[in-house]
């Protein structure tokens, strides 16, 4: 009875409420059981891998200096972790839980990107404002594409198309062409822009802005221009901490996730309609979030509290919160 | 009289656009341009800082002011605007009528005051300033706030109160409320003197016992200076009545930074030296601050003060409103700056924006030893209806500012 070694939520009650158990069985799809969610931990240089039927810690990797954006290779076999202060991508062999190789990034890479087409993997350099483009395979600099001051988020389209490249100081996205490795369009955002997220169809992009709190949604079919803005209003939080982050969006068009950072909540979106539907508590200063691959399952990085917080989709409820290392950033789940 | 007025053009338009490549993304030929003037003014030969490990700055707050230029025109080439510097230095003790006016001639409409509070007052009233719009990104008067407020003024850098209050709730928060205090000798230091007590009220604490340090600025390089000083302040702060910190108000920096671990009982030194409040401070790297210090390092060659901090706000507060209108009209911009929608990202964790009773900018303030950042006021459950943020300083509700 492998599942009743799931205890996360209903542990208090011990084995005795089988019933209650039996009742959260739905949940415990094989694909929950055996997910593996990886976390950076950006203070302590390592790696968290939580299995995701316990809901525990089962392995700490010890990587670069600085760990945060994280991605799988196309094939699934590795995965690559962007190390700041080491300005590499340490690439991470899944069966052995190791780093195997190391590729030199240029400086600061934050976040990154893995092309779905092309062995390439797109890093966001902080200090030099530019977006590197790498071949993995060969591990060789493909080509260096400038963009505004203190790029951050990169959002990657579904069919490999364009890449949004976000500004934290020039407070834009720049839309980058990926077969011409140009950018093309420059957008205004809110302030701070920190993340883009293409939808699953590939016709809009999310762009979260960290200190204006809001959410850019851009048209990727004709205009590449801003179709609509979210803000948040969370009652009871004061406004400066409504800090929008990480952003997931769910393939059926149902649900956006958005993370909204030292407010220490996710809010919820109807995708379609663009309304905030809710606001779910989870651990302090929330950064990033994974969907899991069937997903049931949100997972956020909450960096201040030290842990990471997982969230049933279907009831939208925080379910478990799991410590980690210190400063935990980045999170991903194996697909 | 010595004027240093320098076209910054080059570097506005190098950094990026010619720096690294962009030919082909440049929106218009004609940018319409927004010219800013730094009125800075020298420092005076006496005075240099205590310690020997503080460089003896001359372009304080000016390379802040640089920065501000070339990361506004980071975006906005894409909006078809321009930002351009001219710098002009008002010597010790000089009227500031040349400096002035070479800025006006130049086309400057736009201030960014590196001067201290008297010479503020004096560029307010001046006629050749007409109706621009000056930054305060130096002088800390809580009276430039207050009384002698002006419409066309506003402050990037906080005022005393706002760094006493910020230093307050952090010790509100260590529940060390017992404050013993001792005070320079300069005018500025009586005023903050004042300030301390004003902002010990306003946080529950009690000044249990004040002392002015009686002598004048030693010379800043002495054989063997510490052999007295080990012996003088224990006795200078011996009967003091019992306290749980020392706080120093040493504004112009010339005895406050030999009282840590010299007290007569083991207590921490606060204020001017030792654990300080802030608005910028070289240890801060967080909220991305570290981009700012690297990219501010790579220009000037040196670490950011506060001075370059404030300026460095003041030019990133006008780029901020610009792209936001997409104008470079004075009254739009003003308009967009005082008003609810205007957030920049100061690298603080929380968006800094205006005081509308007073045109002051609410902000973050550090609290920092010498090498570690310990803590950000506000503190946590300080509470205020408006915004955190507002526990720092006059509130509306008390501001004597009346434009």
């Amino acid at each position: 009875m492998p599942f009743l070694n799931r205890r996360g939520p209903v542990s208090k009650f011990g084995h005795s409420l089988l019933g209650l158990a039996l009742g959260t069985l739905p949940l415990l799809s094989s694909s929950a059981q055996a997910e593996r969610i990886f976390v950076s931990n950006e203070k302590d240089n390592t790696v968290s891998v939580i299995d995701g039927a316990s809901l525990e810690v089962v392995e700490t990797i010890r990587v670069g200096r600085r760990p945060r954006a994280m991605a799988f290779s196309s094939d699934g076999s590795e995965l690559f972790v962007a190390v700041g202060d080491d300005e590499s991508i340490d690439m991470i062999d899944l069966e052995t839980l190791q780093v195997v190789r190391s590729q030199s990034s240029g400086e600061d890479p934050e976040v990154i990107r893995v092309d779905p087409n092309r062995p390439y993997v797109y890093v966001s350099n902080e200090d030099d404002n530019i977006v590197s483009v790498l071949d993995y395979e060969r591990r060789t600099l493909v080509t260096e594409i400038p963009v505004g001051v203190e790029p951050e988020g990169l959002g990657i389209s579904p069919d490999g198309r364009w890449l949004i490249s976000t500004t934290e100081t020039s407070n834009m996205a720049h839309i980058i062409d990926l077969e011409t490795m140009e950018a093309v369009h420059h957008r205004l955002v809110g302030a701070r822009p920190r993340h883009a997220e293409f939808t699953h169809d590939g016709r809009e992009a999310w762009v979260s802005s960290e200190i204006a709190g809001m959410v850019s949604i851009l048209d990727m079919e004709e205009t590449f221009d801003i179709k609509h803005t979210i803000r948040f209003d969370v009652p009871g939080v004061p406004r400066e901490t409504v800090q929008a982050v990480g952003v997931e969006l769910t393939s059926d068009g149902r649900y956006a996730f958005v993370a909204l950072g030292p407010s220490n909540r996710v809010a919820v979106i109807d995708q379609q309609s663009y309304e905030v539907l809710d606001y779910i508590l989870v651990g302090q200063r929330v950064w990033h979030l994974a969907l899991n691959g069937d997903e049931s399952r949100l997972y956020t990085t909450n960096g201040v509290s030290g842990d990471v917080t997982m969230i049933e989709v279907d009831g939208l409820r925080a379910v478990k919160s799991i410590p980690v290392g210190r400063f935990p950033w980045g999170v991903i789940v194996e697909p | 009289m010595r004027t240093l007025p320098r076209s910054l053009c080059w570097l506005a338009m190098g950094g990026l656009a010619c720096g690294l490549g962009w030919p082909t993304l440049l929106a218009a030929d004609t940018l319409e341009p927004i010219v800013v003037g730094y009125l800075g003014m020298e420092r005076p030969d006496d005075r240099e800082p205590l310690s020997v490990l503080d460089p003896v700055l001359d372009d304080d707050g000016v390379q802040g002011a640089r920065l501000g230029i070339s990361d506004n025109n980071a975006s906005a080439q894409f909006l078809g605007q321009e930002f351009l510097l001219h710098e002009a230095q008002v010597a010790q003790g000089d009227d500031i009528d040349e400096a002035l006016e070479s800025l006006v001639e130049q086309g400057v409409e736009w201030i960014v005051s590196g001067l201290p509070g008297e010479a503020l007052s004096e560029l307010m009233a001046h006629p050749a300033r007409g109706e621009r719009v000056v930054f305060n990104a130096r002088a800390p008067d809580d009276e430039l706030r207050g009384e002698a407020c002006h419409p066309q003024l506003y402050h990037t850098t906080p005022s005393r109160r706002m760094l006493a209050d910020a230093l307050a709730q952090f010790l509100g928060f260590k529940q060390w409320d017992r404050w013993a205090l001792v005070y320079g000798n300069t005018e500025e230091d009586r005023i903050l003197a004042d300030v301390l007590r004003a902002a010990a009220e306003r946080y529950g604490h009690r000044i249990v016992g004040d002392r002015q340090w009686p002598h004048d600025p030693m010379a800043r390089r002495a054989e063997g200076g510490f052999h007295a000083i080990q012996r003088e302040i224990p006795v200078f702060v011996q009967d003091l009545p019992e306290h749980d910190v020392l706080v120093i108000a040493d504004e112009t920096d010339y005895f406050g930074e030999y009282f840590p671990y010299q007290t007569w009982t083991p207590r921490q030194v606060v204020g001017t030296q030792g654990l300080i409040a802030t608005p910028w401070h070289r240890a801060h790297e967080s909220w991305g601050a570290v981009q700012l210090q690297r990219r501010f390092e790579e220009l000037a060659e040196r670490w950011m003060t506060p001075r370059d901090f404030s300026a460095w706000l003041a030019v990133r507060s006008l780029g901020e409103a610009a792209a936001r209108t997409g104008s470079v009209e004075r009254e739009t911009i003003l308009d967009y700056m005082l008003s609810e929608e205007f957030e920049l990202a100061g690298y603080l964790g929380l968006p800094v924006s205006y005081r509308t009773w007073n045109h002051q900018l609410r902000q973050p303030i550090l609290i920092t030893g010498p090498r570690m950042v310990a803590s950000v006021s506000p503190q946590e459950g300080y509470l205020h209806s408006r915004t955190p943020l507002d526990s720092l300083g006059a509130d509306e509700g008390e501001s004597t500012c009346r434009f």
